[in-house]
């Protein structure tokens, strides 16, 4: 009898512990952010938002801010916790550093200017709120970071070898054969919020929507861009090949100086390529890349 | 946070600040005295804030502001670079052919001037004699107009064109520039020309308070008195050659540079010695500023920043030429020199946020005397030098309100003549103030504005040589649009 009483008095103990417990040890994952040697937290990360960041992603974070009708590019809606830009593999959260990385980096082409000027607290902070918008956070982790293997070296055969891919792999369907977000799939695209969306234009920039490096660059098509119809090729292709890739997409990008660019426009293949793609000596002074 | 809590926290934060707003009234009114009524002049508000970012960027006003116009670090690097956030879409191009980036800015106010030892006519010996008396004046008022327009010609290629008027609509260009930003594609290579701010940490065109005491910084503009009860010295011919504001914006030259996180601003000028007046007015001369500054963060407090400045002038001191018996403009010479320079700090503590300023002046003895260089100088006549300080506060309770605290002390460490008071020009401002913001958006502000502000002056009265002594509240609407 007195051992049923200890077990029962343990089972509610241990009833009571659970009840508190649990949801404090799921709610960490939503109340704090970890980037380094920063703990972020809540409440600075809520007077931070509504300081910054609220015009655009609203008050609810859903991101229908005031700002919402006029950005032909909609904000990160926060309680969907789609996010384009990771080290995780599709259909995972993102860690608390892939968010940071997009705050310091912003995205280019829309409306999300780099937060670089921030402090690395107020960045900790800020990314410890947006997570309390998604009930995601409470139930899930963020998926485990991919492994980006050594880039192996630069080659003439690699960069033939990424265009190949470019082709077989359909690339070209949507961001065009000379990779100016052109193809002929492009005017038909649509994002999770079923906006028209227009892929990547390679010949007019350097940046890309995740970053500049091409360590980035194949960040971005092994994982993915969740919420536009940017698939994740982890399961289709090998490293290597996706390596050849970044060196060939590299070439697409016609006005940005590059060792990968360089070297195609040492072959005589590259540089008629090059050559044809490129818009050059107009005299129009325009510093806006067509 | 749910939107009825946003909604409980702005109705809180709206009693709060109705409660200190009462308080601060009932503050000036009790400090406050009113005998007499007659005229000084309205404060005169140039200041920067531009909802014609917000409306382009479709960010708050707080993005960019601290408590408009005070900038925040974001704002501060936005501007650095050429007004552009860097995703390429600042070019107009981006935007909708319509878009044209206007703002003006002004502010209606209830306002109460007071000095004590004013110049008037002495009813006791007409028409010619002259004494103190104590003018106190209030009324309703306006400011003058602020007309921006600023922004992007092309990626790295901005301008800013600042027509300005005083209350009575009589316009000005407070500010005409371009600049070409981030030449071959480095962020420390920004080519500014024309007229413009000098790169000042503590931005006079940003200052958040707004009456005429308080509305610039007394040590920006400070200029050592002569003597007692002969303010402008002997050489009556060179007055008016010599004006310098370090808070007044200047024509010429500027390279600014900067890092990508903007934690380190440099930068260098050349300008024309004429304290921003447009055509040769004055003299041929040239002066330099340069400016640095170093921002590191401090654990969870926030991001403080360290500084330092100078400026190099000179000024004529009579004319080469004149024609009826006025002096031809462009034609001073007899060149002398004056610095100013100064180490600032700005220090965040969470919310509360310090700036510190330590400021050295020097005139020569020429300029400090206003004796013209082809004259001996007055018997005794020294450079003068000084020494300022600053220490304003600011209570951020959040992006809609803001408390102000600030006291300017200037003390002479040499004056013009040994026979002068040792405290001789010292002045001393205090003022204090808030700023209610009662909307945050991306389109437009408004801003409730309450004020009060101090000056003692000490044996500056223009004839007896007696304590001068000004107070300044104001309590308007400051709005932008």
């Amino acid at each position: 009898m007195s051992l049923m009483k200890i077990t029962k008095s343990r089972m509610l103990g241990i009833v009571i512990f659970a009840t508190f417990a649990f949801p404090l040890a799921a709610s960490a994952q939503q109340g704090e952010s970890h980037i380094g040697k920063y703990t972020g937290h809540v409440g600075t990360g809520r007077q931070l938002y509504f300081r910054y960041c609220w015009g655009c992603h609203g008050f609810r974070g859903d991101g229908n801010g005031e700002n919402g009708p006029y950005l032909n590019i909609l904000p990160r809606n926060f309680v969907a916790a789609t996010y384009k830009c990771r080290s995780t593999p599709t259909g995972t959260l993102p860690t608390d550093q892939d968010l940071v990385d997009s705050l310091v980096r912003g995205l280019n082409n829309s409306n999300m200017p780099s937060w670089i000027t921030l402090t690395d607290q107020n960045r900790a902070d800020l990314v410890a709120f947006i997570k309390t918008f998604s009930p995601r956070w409470k139930t899930d982790k963020p998926g485990d970071v991919i492994n980006v293997p050594a880039e192996p070296a630069l080659t003439v055969d690699s960069i033939k070898h990424g265009k190949e891919l470019f082709t077989k792999l359909e690339c070209w369907k949507c961001h065009g054969a000379e990779g100016r977000g052109d193809g002929p799939s492009a005017s038909t695209l649509t994002d999770s919020n079923d906006q028209p969306i227009r892929p990547y234009n390679f010949a007019a920039g350097s940046r890309f929507k995740c970053g500049t490096s091409n360590h980035d660059l194949y960040k971005i098509f092994m994982t993915g861009l969740d919420g536009t119809p940017m698939p994740s090729f982890a399961d289709v292709i090998k490293p290597e090949d996706a390596w050849d890739l970044v060196h060939y997409l590299r070439t697409l990008q016609v006005t940005h100086k590059s060792p990968e660019l360089a070297l195609w426009m040492s072959t005589k293949e590259g540089a008629e390529i090059v050559n044809a793609q490129r818009i050059t000596g107009t005299p129009t002074g325009s510093g806006i890349k067509q | 946070m749910s939107f009825c809590g946003q909604r409980a926290v702005k109705k809180r934060v709206s009693g709060v600040a109705s409660c200190m707003l009462f308080g601060f009234l009932l503050v000036v009114f009790l400090f406050a005295d009113s005998p007499s009524a007659s005229a000084l002049p309205a404060p005169s508000i140039k200041v920067n804030a531009l909802p014609a970012f917000a409306r382009k960027y479709g960010m708050p006003c707080s993005s960019c502001h601290e408590a408009w116009p005070k900038l925040s670090p974001f704002g501060q690097a936005f501007k650095d670079n050429g007004y552009q956030m860097g995703n390429d879409r600042d070019a107009p191009i981006f935007q909708q052919p319509a878009y044209w980036p206007v703002t003006f800015r002004m502010t209606t106010f209830w306002h109460r001037e007071s000095q004590n030892r004013t110049q008037v006519d002495d009813p006791a010996n007409p028409p010619l004699g002259q004494t103190e008396g104590k003018i106190t004046t209030h009324g309703f008022d306006w400011s003058g107009l602020d007309f921006h327009t600023a922004g992007t010609l092309a990626k790295n290629y901005s301008f800013y064109v600042l027509p300005a008027s005083d209350n009575t609509a009589s316009f000005h260009f407070e500010a005409v520039w371009a600049r070409v930003d981030n030449i071959l594609g480095s962020s420390w290579l920004n080519i500014k020309l024309g007229k413009f701010e000098l790169d000042n940490l503590l931005s006079e065109k940003r200052i958040l308070t707004l009456t005429n005491v308080a509305g610039t910084y007394a040590n920006y503009h400070f200029q050592p008195l002569v003597s007692p009860g002969n303010l402008a010295g002997p050489g009556a011919v060179t007055e008016g050659l010599y004006t310098f504001g370090l808070g007044d914006n200047q024509v010429g030259l500027e390279w600014m540079g900067h890092s990508k996180d903007d934690r380190t601003r440099v930068s260098a000028a050349v300008l024309s010695s004429k304290d921003g007046q447009p055509g040769p007015v004055t003299g041929r001369g040239y002066n330099g500023f340069f400016a640095a500054s170093r921002a590191f963060q401090l654990g969870r407090l926030g991001l403080q920043r360290i500084g330092a400045f100078a400026y190099i002038g000179q000024a004529p001191t009579f004319f080469q030429f004149t024609q009826a018996q006025v002096g031809v403009g462009g034609t001073g010479i007899g060149n002398k020199g004056f610095y100013r320079d100064g180490l600032i700090g700005m220090w965040y503590f969470n919310k509360l946020d310090v700036t510190t300023m330590f400021f050295h002046g020097w005139d020569s003895a020429f300029l400090g005397s206003n004796t013209p260089a082809n004259q001996p100088l007055p018997i005794g006549a020294r450079a003068p030098t000084w020494n300022g300080g600053l220490f304003e506060t600011h209570y951020n309770l959040n992006p809609q309100l803001i408390l102000i605290n600030r006291y300017e002390l200037i003390r002479m460490s040499r004056q013009v003549f040994a026979t002068n008071p040792e405290n001789f020009g010292n002045e001393d401002v205090l003022t204090f103030g808030l700023r209610y913001y009662p909307f945050i958006s991306s389109r437009a502000g408004f801003a409730y504005h309450s004020e009060y502000a101090i000056l003692r002056q000490r044996g500056a009265s223009p004839i007896n040589g007696l304590n001068l002594t000004t107070s300044s509240v104001l309590l308007g609407f400051d709005f932008a649009f």
